[in-house]
């Protein structure tokens, strides 16, 4: 990629189709990622949800190129005029770090403990922006500060073991913010974190929503962190997207029984007359062996014969979608 | 990890009938395989350790009957027939050497001496390496650190100067080349057993069991030598090896088992004296050790590899 | 304030020198008293009264531990005692002699280890699973299962006896004598370094940290010579230590087959001639060095790495 475009950026800015990743173990092919399609809008926060294991985290590192050496990818990831999944590393290079960037789940173990907290953020600058030594320094002091890193013309100098927990993933966000990418992905951000830790960096890429245009995909499991800065949602489950809509409807008129089930399992402290959790019972097929059909149907309370067939993907205005053969009714489940 | 298994197989046993989780952990759950069969079946994957292990079995077989097939016996000296090369019709399969001594027969038997030495000093270095690293790492704190200490001293010294020393200060008998190199040998093993009984020792279900009352010996029986048993014999098979290897360079010395016993590094020793008149008497030893050493770390980097969670490939 | 770190890191570690040298000076001495037989035996049998005089001459008929002392007290002026062996020289002589030699060739095979190990290591770990990687990690194998004194006459059989290229042995400081043993010496190093390198290399390919240095858009030789060949040289660095002592300990196989007047042939014919003084004398020298280097190793492995700098008491 050459310069930054003047002209508009194309809306949608990501769009994805048909995505398959699959890896090759010894216990034979398993595929992570069954034909996943969805759209990114400029401006806009997408929530993938889902639990371990349901192929999130890897729909993410194929679309950036960064999937195991054993993984491999299919289908296309259209950003800025040129499909991702098409692109050697060399080209890859030019949109990584500066279009697009994305920040991972164990921020414990995600800076290099042999170089100071300042070489690694000044060597994005300088590579992408080719600005001088000096420059970059002071950029990446601001960028420090924006994160509320506390004294950061002298901590810049430090090792990340000298650092907390949330303060490397702070760093961590900063870096990816260096170059000012269209697009942040985070994987997992909180997961890793105290919950009160969790509240902050949260809070942080809530004000990164408010105050930038830049879009951003985050992946996790936990629904309150989604609640919070969500525009729209996409839940996985077994490799395969069973919903997805805006956060207001997937939340308030959630239609598959998945996403049903997992709001339900949500401990709420307002439901006091609740005596057990609602957990949804039973396990996540097995990756080596998938089963037939749909992929939730040993774990759902409305299975029917009928679910022995792959189900269709019901769609309805608004990006709406649900993979199942129940119809989309808005009026089923108030909170 | 198995220690875990038995407990949540304890706790569900009594469970309500409409409890969804009974409904739950009752399903068949994914096909999971025991640690042992889970190695045992990474092993067999490695091609290199698997062949080398047939190899090895093959090495322990010809070494053990080999003798027995030739008709000619290791100090026999035939004085038609001598420094001959290897020759189907006389017998002499390997070929003799200066005095007319077969060499088939006179590799096989050193391949006796050699793996012998191998095995049992690399048994003295378990039993000496396996308590002190057991102790220290179970009773921990002073004692540990101190039992530590010695060895971190001990680590440091030129150790193969050691053994040269003890084999000329006592003397040349076979028993005392086991204990020489096993008691200089014991470091690594303490080392590692050590480190696993440290980890061993603090895992929650070492904790619960202690809370249920165990004594300390049916800990160590049951919960951390079963344990131990992976790392031990990866060590084991990594030992074994360097063992050969220290026997050999002491009797390439000329410090290693008397005449008429001989090892491999003893025969490589003579036949690097005639090597230009007679290679065979050179090549053949040297080879059956070289492929022993080298067969025996195969073995023990597919063992490592397989006990090892962390999937390098 | 990294500096002092450093020296308070190494002040205590030089405290620890201490008992192990005492150790090795302590074991080795009471060892060679304990053997049967003294200096003077092998020689003719002498007469009673010449004996008791060469044992007074050496402080031979006081009790041990006596001799014990004096030994120590020797050692701490750096006075090594005659050689019983070779009449008119002090061990001091003899090593001075023998050292110069021994540690040409123990250097030269140690920087060509370092170098050629770590540079296979690290081609294997980027070209894994590949024909490069199999065929490296073959070779290094074999590199550490074959004895040194095998690989030696198989070389001196091929290059120096058949082609002759090279000299099959013998010393005059020229260049051509030199590379035989050195390459005999520095074999097995090369081979463990390479299998070293690349599993250090391949495991820190595969670290968090370098996902992010990808994921930040570096080019493949940044990620690489800037962030992941640093924490994957630490182990081969910390390695040089047990590395020298392996060196050494081949130095005295090597020494005997080419026949390199190094203070290795020196030690052998001491041992098999109960000469006391020289062998200890060997002994402690060596074990010196040992101790040293892998203070020096350490010193360097603390400075490298930012974590052990900190936290002290590791």
């Amino acid at each position: 990629m050459g310069e930054r475009q003047s002209s508009p950026i194309p809306n949608p800015i990501l769009e994805v189709r048909d995505l398959h990743v699959s890896f090759d173990t010894p216990d034979g092919e398993v595929e992570a990622v069954s034909g996943l399609d969805f759209e990114l809008r400029h401006g806009e926060t997408l929530a993938i949800v889902g639990e371990s294991g349901s192929g999130k985290s890897q729909t993410a590192l194929a679309i950036m190129g960064l999937l195991a050496q054993n993984g491999s990818a299919k289908g296309s990831a259209i950003f800025g005029g040129q499909d991702l999944m098409q692109l050697s590393q060399d080209e890859l290079n030019e949109v990584r770090g500066r279009e697009i960037s994305m920040i991972f789940q164990d921020p414990m173990t995600s800076l290099n403990p042999y170089l100071t907290i300042e070489k690694q953020m000044v060597e994005v600058v300088m590579h992408h922006q080719r600005l001088r030594k000096e420059e970059a320094r002071a950029h990446a002091v601001e960028m420090l500060r924006a994160v509320r890193i506390a004294d950061p013309e002298e901590r810049i100098r430090d090792y990340p073991h000298q650092y907390s927990g949330g303060m490397r993933q702070r760093v961590l966000i900063a870096m990816g913010l260096l170059c000012e990418p269209q697009l942040l992905i985070a994987d997992e951000p909180t997961t890793a974190l105290d919950v009160t830790v969790q509240a902050q960096i949260t809070h942080l890429i809530a004000e990164l929503r408010e105050k930038t245009s830049m879009s951003i995909i985050i992946i996790t499991h936990d629904l309150a962190v989604v609640a919070d800065i969500a525009d729209c949602i996409i839940v996985m489950y077994a490799g395969q997207m069973v919903e997805c809509g805006s956060a207001r409807d997937v939340f308030y008129h959630p239609q598959h029984p998945y996403t049903q089930g997992l709001l339900k399992s949500v401990p709420r402290l307002d439901r006091v007359d609740d005596d057990a959790l609602q957990a949804i019972p039973g396990n996540p097929p097995n990756p080596v062996s998938v089963p037939k059909g749909c992929r939730f149907r040993d774990r759902c309370a409305y299975a029917m014969d009928v679910c022995r067939d792959e189900p269709p993907l019901r769609t309805a205005e608004g990006g709406r979608a649900s993979r199942c053969v129940l119809e989309i009714d808005r009026e089923d489940n108030p909170p | 990890m198995r220690g875990l298994f038995r407990f949540s197989q304890v706790l569900s046993t009594d469970v309500a009938a409409d409890d969804p989780f009974a409904a739950a952990l009752a399903q068949e759950p994914i096909k999971g395989r025991s640690l042992w069969a889970d190695a045992w079946h990474r092993v067999l994957r490695n091609r290199a350790a698997v062949t080398s292990g047939i190899v090895m079995l093959v090495m322990v077989m010809l070494v053990i009957f080999g003798p027995m097939l030739s008709e000619w016996s290791g100090d026999y000296t035939d004085w038609d027939h001598t420094s001959s090369p290897p020759n189907l019709e006389t017998g002499h399969w390997f070929g003799t050497d200066a005095v007319g001594r077969d060499i088939f027969v006179r590799t096989l038997q050193g391949g006796r001496i050699s793996l012998l030495v191998g095995v049992v000093a690399t048994l003295v270095s378990l039993v000496i390496g396996v308590s002190y690293g057991a102790i220290a790492g179970y009773y921990g704190g002073t004692t540990d650190r101190l039992m530590m200490r010695a060895v971190d001293i001990i680590y440091a010294l030129p150790f193969m100067f050691f053994v040269i020393l003890l084999m000329v200060v006592f003397g040349r008998h076979i028993l005392l080349i086991f204990v020489a190199i096993g008691a200089v040998n014991w470091l690594d093993m303490a080392r590692i057993v050590r480190g696993q009984t440290l980890g061993l020792k603090n895992t929650e279900y070492v904790e619960a069991a202690r809370a249920c009352g165990v004594g300390h010996w049916a800990i160590i029986r049951r919960h951390i030598v079963p344990n131990l048993i992976g790392v031990v014999i990866v060590y084991v098979t990594l030992t074994i090896p360097q063992v050969i290897l220290v026997e050999s360079f002491l009797s390439f010395l000329g410090l290693g088992v008397q005449e008429p016993m001989s090892s491999w590094g003893a025969l490589v020793n003579d036949g690097a004296q005639d090597m230009e008149s007679a290679p065979w008497t050179l090549a053949f030893p040297a080879a059956f050790l070289t492929i022993t050493l080298y067969c025996f770390n195969y073995i023990g980097d597919g063992l490592r590899d397989a006990l090892d969670p962390k999937d390098k490939s | 304030m990294i500096q002092e770190d450093i020296v308070r890191h190494g002040i205590s570690r030089l405290m620890g020198l201490v008992p192990t040298l005492l150790m090795l000076i302590t074991i080795a001495f009471f060892l060679i008293r304990v053997a049967p037989g003294g200096p003077f035996d092998s020689e003719k049998p002498l007469p009673p009264e010449i004996r008791a005089n060469l044992d007074a001459k050496y402080h031979l008929d006081e009790p041990l531990i006596q001799q014990y002392f004096r030994y120590l007290g020797q050692i701490l002026v750096l006075d090594f005692g005659p050689s019983y062996q070779y009449k008119d020289w002090t061990v001091n002589e003899l090593i001075a002699r023998g050292f110069p030699v021994s540690l040409t060739i123990g250097a030269l095979a140690m920087v060509l280890a370092f170098v050629l190990g770590t540079l296979i290591g690290i081609t294997a770990a980027l070209r894994q699973n590949s024909w490069v990687d199999y065929g490296a990690m073959g070779f290094a194998m074999l590199g550490m299962s074959i004895p040194n004194f095998v690989i030696a006459p198989a070389l001196i059989l091929l290059l120096a006896v058949n082609a002759g290229w090279l000299p099959a042995g013998g010393w005059d400081w020229s260049i051509q004598r030199m590379v035989l043993p050195v390459i005999t010496l520095a074999l097995p190093v090369i081979a463990y370094i390479a299998r070293l390198t690349r599993g250090s290399m391949i495991e820190v390919l595969h670290s968090n940290y370098i996902r992010t240095a990808r994921s930040k858009g570096l080019p493949k030789r940044i990620v690489i010579g800037r962030h992941a060949l640093k924490p994957a040289l630490l182990p081969v660095i910390s390695y040089m230590g047990p590395a020298t002592a392996g060196l050494i300990t081949g130095s005295v196989i090597v020494e005997q087959i080419y026949s390199i007047p190094g203070i290795g042939s020196y030690f052998v014919q001491g041992a098999l001639n109960r000469d006391y003084t020289l062998v200890m004398g060997v002994v402690i020298f060596y074990g010196v060095i040992i101790i040293v280097l892998n203070f020096i190793v350490d010193m360097l492995y603390a400075w490298l790495n930012p974590r052990i700098r900190y936290d002290e008491g590791r």
